[in-house]
């Protein structure tokens, strides 16, 4: 088992290596720095725009193997590197993940939970009223871009306080800034700002899992252990949990990992429409500002999190499946 | 009546019951027949101002209004819902090419190929199709948007290539195909002429739901610029111009191309569903 683990690791640290100096290098080929400076007015002498360049290891003119060096033995030392318009990377990245974080936890839990707990139920009530609905309506939550949720539920959220004729939920930002923070007034107030956003994550959520949920449910509750489970005399909602449930959350693993980058990528489309300033609005900044250091951090920040999320994976793969504990 | 005739009417037959799909079917090709036969008999083209009637709601004039410039929605939607088409069209089918033809040669030839193919398909997999298009987007920008297609068919395949990789390795081990290898036929010519054939039904119902996801990921990059370029016009990018009027009395310039994208995605992931439940050879449905 331990064996398993570390090399699983190994493994998943490997493909972040490569898929962070991929990003360095495509980013660093693709966005064009120096065309920043060109359109200011008076236009700078190339001398100045070469050595501010330089001094923020963005020279198109330096090879790019040397600036991936310099690079790397920034990261290596916990240095980012500085963004185009100055400040720290480490700085930004520090504040946004926070955003972020406070953004996606709520939203992306219930949502895995509310997919997970209903694709099951779903399961066990096949073809029951239920049933139908849950599929119907997961099936058209999933035709809709998250881009039009968002925007439907920020409207829904602006009429909402029209019919009841006060703030109920806001449709932009985090907070209502002068309120102090852990203040029952300003508690309340962050929650009125993230009901919308996280409806969003939580019905996203919902309708990817709860398919996948209720496939892998229908696999199990056929097999013989869950009946031999209940001819011993377990009670049905016993062998259910304990015996179906847990057997049929071992595939979702899977899921859940490869769920989180998405998660980040649905995360840029509401921060954009909600106006939330986090990780995802700051990549699509950095890629409109030709910042190479910060869409490199940011395609390490995302690797890094797909890594922990198929470790995490993996663990729960090891816990739940005895067969690969044993081997 | 030979067996091939009998199975594709079985196939139609199964096909038909499901209603959703029949529906699915018929809004997809409704959409189609809209989106390039429409304009033709449409009275304003998709660059045409019509400077009398600027930011004006639906009337019969203007069927789906128009916007502050005095461009007619209907023109400026149909436009974008035939790139989108399009692009949902030939990505799918690129993507699933890859697919078969990656998956089919590391199952069949293992070895190097095998262990090449499984690494791409993991590396791509760690990195997120979205960032690294919108990372490459300013290297496309001034290029055709086929190049864009071929980058959103890049990050569609590995799943189903992982998928056709197993299913080749059960079937390279069959006699139809140990027969063909015996006599001499190449290898190449085995795995286009004996083993993916023999997957066809997989590959139509990934190259089906294929298309309604390229469709989504078009419009996410072109939500932010990343996507189709202007002078180009796509349901991404007529979103990206009006989500901000959605909330105005001048909605309509967004909902419309929005409903008409949702209902577009919806059309075809139930034509996917129902071809799954007609291809499927364990179902028991319209077996009668």
């Amino acid at each position: 088992m331990g064996k398993f683990l570390v090399q699983r690791f190994a493994y998943l640290v490997v493909l972040v290596v490569i898929a962070t100096s991929s990003t360095y290098f495509l980013a660093a080929a693709a966005l064009n720095p120096r065309s920043n400076f060109e359109g200011r007015n008076p236009p700078p002498s190339p001398e100045v725009v070469d050595s501010l360049l330089d001094s923020l290891n963005l020279n198109d003119k330096t090879p790019i193997t040397e600036r991936f060096e310099r690079w790397v033995r920034g990261v290596t030392a916990w240095n980012l590197g500085d963004a185009i318009d100055g400040g720290s990377i480490n700085d930004e990245m520090r504040r946004r993940m926070g955003v972020s974080l406070r953004l996606l936890l709520i939203g992306s839990i219930l949502g895995s939970l509310a997919g997970v707990a209903a694709g099951a139920y779903g399961a066990v009530r096949q073809y029951g009223f239920s049933d139908h609905a849950m599929t119907f309506v997961s099936f058209c939550l999933l035709s809709i871009p998250t881009v039009v949720l968002s925007v439907f539920l920020a409207n829904s959220g602006a009429s909402l306080n029209n019919a009841v004729g006060q703030r109920v939920v806001y449709n932009t930002g985090e907070y209502t800034p002068g309120l102090a923070e852990w203040s029952g007034a300003g508690i309340t107030d962050r929650l009125q700002h993230l009901v919308l956003p996280s409806l969003v994550l939580i019905l996203q959520g919902f309708a990817f899992y709860s398919r996948y949920q209720r496939n892998s449910m229908l696999d199990v509750l056929g097999s013989d252990f869950v009946r031999t489970a209940q001819a011993k005399g377990l009670r049905r909602s016993r062998a259910l949990i304990k015996h179906a449930l847990r057997t049929a959350l071992i595939p979702m693993g899977t899921f859940f990992a490869y769920e989180f980058a998405l998660i980040f990528i649905g995360s840029i489309f509401v921060e954009k429409i909600f106006s939330w300033h986090g990780m995802g609005e700051w990549f699509v900044q950095s890629i409109q500002k030709n910042d190479v250091n910060a869409t490199a951090a940011i395609g390490m920040f995302v690797a890094i999190l797909v890594l922990i999320a198929g470790f995490l994976s993996d663990v729960v793969t090891v816990t739940l499946d005895p067969r690969i504990r044993r081997s | 009546m030979t067996s091939r005739q009998s199975r594709s009417r079985l196939v139609v037959r199964r096909f038909i019951r499901r209603r959703l799909a029949v529906l699915g079917l018929f809004i997809v090709v409704m959409f189609f027949a809209f989106a390039y036969l429409g304009p033709a008999f449409y009275k304003w083209k998709f660059d045409k101002l019509d400077f009398t009637s600027l930011l004006e709601g639906p009337s019969g004039n203007h069927w789906f209004g128009t916007t502050q410039n005095g461009f007619d929605m209907f023109a400026l939607t149909m436009r974008g819902l035939q790139k989108s088409l399009i692009i949902g069209l030939v990505g799918a089918v690129i993507s699933t090419a890859i697919a078969a033809v990656a998956g089919a040669a590391a199952g069949y030839f293992s070895g190097w190929t095998d262990r090449a193919v499984i690494t791409l398909i993991d590396l791509l997999l760690v990195l997120p199709g979205f960032l690294i298009i919108a990372i490459l987007s300013p290297v496309f920008e001034g290029h055709t948007w086929l190049v864009f297609v071929l980058l959103l068919a890049a990050f569609q395949w590995m799943i189903t290539a992982r998928v056709i990789r197993s299913m080749t390795l059960s079937m390279k081990e069959r006699e139809f195909v140990h027969a063909a290898r015996f006599m001499g036929v190449s290898d190449w010519k085995i795995i286009l002429r004996h083993i993916l054939p023999n997957m066809s039904s997989f590959l139509i119902i990934d190259a089906t739901i294929n298309v309604s996801s390229l469709i989504l990921a078009e419009v996410g990059l072109s939500f932010f610029g990343f996507g189709v370029q202007p002078p180009d016009i796509s349901l991404g990018t007529l979103i990206n111009d009006h989500w901000q009027s959605a909330s105005t009395a001048n909605g309509y310039q967004f909902y419309f191309p929005a409903v008409l994208l949702v209902l577009l995605v919806l059309s075809v992931n139930l034509v996917g569903d129902g071809l799954r439940d007609a291809l499927d050879p364990n179902a028991k449905v319209g077996e009668q």
